[in-house]
């Protein structure tokens, strides 16, 4: 007996290692709950955060926009309306209305981890006879580059952009035949046209994103939107993108600019992440009420097979609540045998899964792996659910009278 | 002179009280067990020996009269507290033996110690293996509790019965499931503790030959105690 652990440990232990092949079986049991929840969350969160990454990659979690343009009807005194047809405007190309200050105040922002000013809108890149339509995108490269890693997707050349600097995407350069050092000429609706020298190629991972992406300086794209000094959009991430929304709502009724969060903009997608958790969150639950009855009907079986033994050790002295703690412990103890062995089953299914979820050229479809987070959360949900399960037939136990246990 | 270890006033036990099939088991019973006596409790089946025996060993609270164990009338006492001197004062042999098959032998002496102590000891072990020298069977000492002889089994129950070195000893039928042989070393070995520490006994038993090797012989018949004395005394086999 160790001597460090109380009677209830010794008894509980004893009782388990008693009826092994029992409690073989049902740690099993609960090893292949634990093992199914543990590799579903894995694959999910894994599945969530590349798309994340993906969706990430070339936008920002919150995007800052001056607010819409719209028409205010005439009206005589008495409320008596001149117009009896409002016409929406078109929405011009403006500057955020102070948008510096916006920019400083958000810089201070708890939650938000980096802020950039773009000066966007739609040109033309034209080389020789070939003309491509583009955004134009202006930034101050070292906070844009904190929003979305260009550095990273640099291909081919640098990413540090000067006034007369312009950086592409891929396909743009084989739309247009360029390559480094070559120049392009950007030219814009209101007629302002630049020659710029491509300093860098781009991959955003999106062919669409890689045709039409033209990044150049903020100042740069002033001029030639005709945005002198102002700026369309400023782009915002913060801590975590799932609480984007609500930052965006307190950033709009603090700022009075408009603030689209990614949330908002992706609702679809949003919708589609949270009924995927929701359909998890509800296997879960259910994964984790068979785990506990499977633990319940065994310890249940324990406590009448042990209830000679039961009363005699109440008759000994022994309280009701070491009976009660007895069984808990049991129950507890097969939880998180469940739990380890369980997270040993998902790492193997994982590894099985990984040698066959790849692309065709070999590479993972996308990153999973299980976190020490999930594996601890796992552990104490499934030892939880250990001594949950265990709290009916441990009060069986304690509630037994000595004199039945032993007479019956 | 020291409080009785047993007194019993009037003692009324029925069960299924207030309904239909009420029915009184023992009809007020009195008796006084001094410290030392080694009695034998006999009686046809059904006679309430085994009733009186749970209400001695308090496990079972009586429906009228007073129980007194080493003075403390027990009517005062809430359910911990009688958990408590139960555990000090009385130690239970059954006819079977029902001993923790999870554990070994010496285990199973530490037992009582051990629920009360909570934590296992080096003096707890070796009170233990000091008991089961008493009993003969210090070379099993660490064989699991399933796993040793019918005999042997009930000899370490009664080295677990007195393992607190309780004032009374109540054996139910302690040799009704041994062979002859077995029978006689289990009622040496009683008696010896009976001898060497002055522990009481009480042991209900049928057979007539144990009865009149006991000091004193107390025959319960219907619920009421029809003879008490000393062996020489008693009646025939009922």
């Amino acid at each position: 007996m160790n001597r460090l652990l109380p009677f209830e440990w010794i008894a509980a232990v004893r009782f388990l290692r008693e009826g092994l092949a029992q409690t073989a079986l049902i740690v099993t049991g609960v090893a292949v709950g634990v093992a199914v929840i543990v590799f579903m969350s894995a694959l999910l969160a894994g599945l969530q955060a590349d798309f994340l990454r993906r969706m990430f990659s070339s936008q920002a979690h919150i995007v800052l926009l001056p607010p819409d343009e719209v028409a205010r009807p005439l009206r005589q005194e008495a409320g008596a309306a001149v117009l009896a047809t409002v016409i929406r405007p078109s929405q011009r190309l403006r500057s955020i209305d102070q948008w510096q200050g916006a920019r400083d105040q958000l810089r201070r922002w708890p939650a938000v981890t980096a802020v950039s000013a773009m000066a966007s809108g739609a040109a033309f890149a034209v080389r020789g006879d070939v003309s491509k339509a583009i955004t134009l995108m202006g930034v101050e490269p070292e906070d844009f580059y904190r929003v979305v890693a260009i550095p990273d997707k640099i291909v081919a050349g640098s990413p540090r952009l000067g006034v007369e600097d312009v950086l592409i995407g891929t396909q743009l350069a084989i739309d247009l035949g360029i390559a480094l050092g070559d120049k392009i000429r950007i030219s814009t609706a209101i007629g302002a046209t630049q020659t710029l020298t491509v300093v860098g190629i781009f991959d955003l991972g999106n062919k669409g994103a890689n045709q039409r992406t033209v990044l150049v300086t903020l100042r740069t794209a002033q001029a030639l939107l005709g945005l002198v000094g102002g700026a369309t959009s400023i782009d915002v991430t913060v801590t975590d993108p799932y609480a984007a929304e609500d930052v965006a709502q307190a950033i709009a009724a603090a700022t009075g600019v408009r603030a689209d969060s990614w949330i908002r903009t992706n609702a679809d997608f949003f919708s589609f992440v949270n009924s995927q958790n929701l359909s998890n969150a509800a296997i879960r639950l259910f994964v984790a009420i068979s785990v506990a009855f499977g633990i319940a009907s065994v310890l249940v079986v324990s406590v009448v097979q042990k209830s000679k033994e039961i009363g005699i050790l109440r008759a000994m002295g022994a309280s009701r609540g070491q009976i009660l703690r007895v069984f808990l412990i049991q129950g507890g103890i097969v939880g998180f045998l469940g739990s380890l062995l369980g997270s040993s089953l998902a790492g193997i299914i994982l590894a099985f899964w990984r040698s066959f979820a790849r692309r065709a050229d070999g590479t993972l479809l996308f990153p999973v792996s299980i976190g020490t987070q999930l594996l601890l959360l796992a552990a104490l949900l499934a030892t939880a659910t250990g001594l949950l399960a265990a709290i009916l037939p441990a009060l069986r136990a304690a509630r037994l009278d000595p004199v039945v246990a032993i007479r019956g | 002179m020291a409080d009785p270890v047993l007194r019993l006033a009037g003692i009324r036990k029925a069960y299924n009280v207030g309904t239909p099939i009420e029915t009184e088991v023992l009809h007020g019973i009195d008796l006084t067990l001094a410290r030392g006596e080694f009695c034998a409790l006999i009686g046809p089946s059904g006679s309430g020996k085994s009733t009186l025996l749970n209400v001695i060993g308090l496990l079972d609270r009586p429906t009228g009269g007073q129980v007194h164990i080493e003075g403390h009338d027990i009517a005062a006492l809430d359910d911990a507290a009688i958990t408590d001197l139960r555990s000090r004062s009385i130690g239970f042999v059954f006819q079977y033996h029902y001993l923790i098959s999870a554990f070994t032998a010496v285990e199973n002496v530490m037992m009582p110690l051990l629920v009360r102590r909570g934590f296992p000891d080096a003096a707890m072990r070796h009170t233990a293996e000091t008991l089961l020298d008493r009993v003969g069977l210090s070379p099993w000492k660490d064989n699991m509790a399933s796993a040793m002889s019918g005999g042997q089994q009930q000899r370490v129950a009664i080295a677990r019965a007195l393992a607190m070195n309780p004032a009374l000893v109540l054996a139910d039928e302690p040799t009704g499931n041994l062979d002859t042989k077995s029978a006689d070393a289990a009622f040496a070995l009683m008696r010896k503790a009976n001898q060497d520490s002055g522990t009481t006994f009480l042991i209900v038993t049928h057979n007539m030959d144990l009865a009149r090797r006991c000091d004193r012989i107390i025959e319960v018949v219907d619920g009421r105690i029809t003879a008490d004395g000393p062996p020489h005394a008693a009646p025939m086999p009922v």
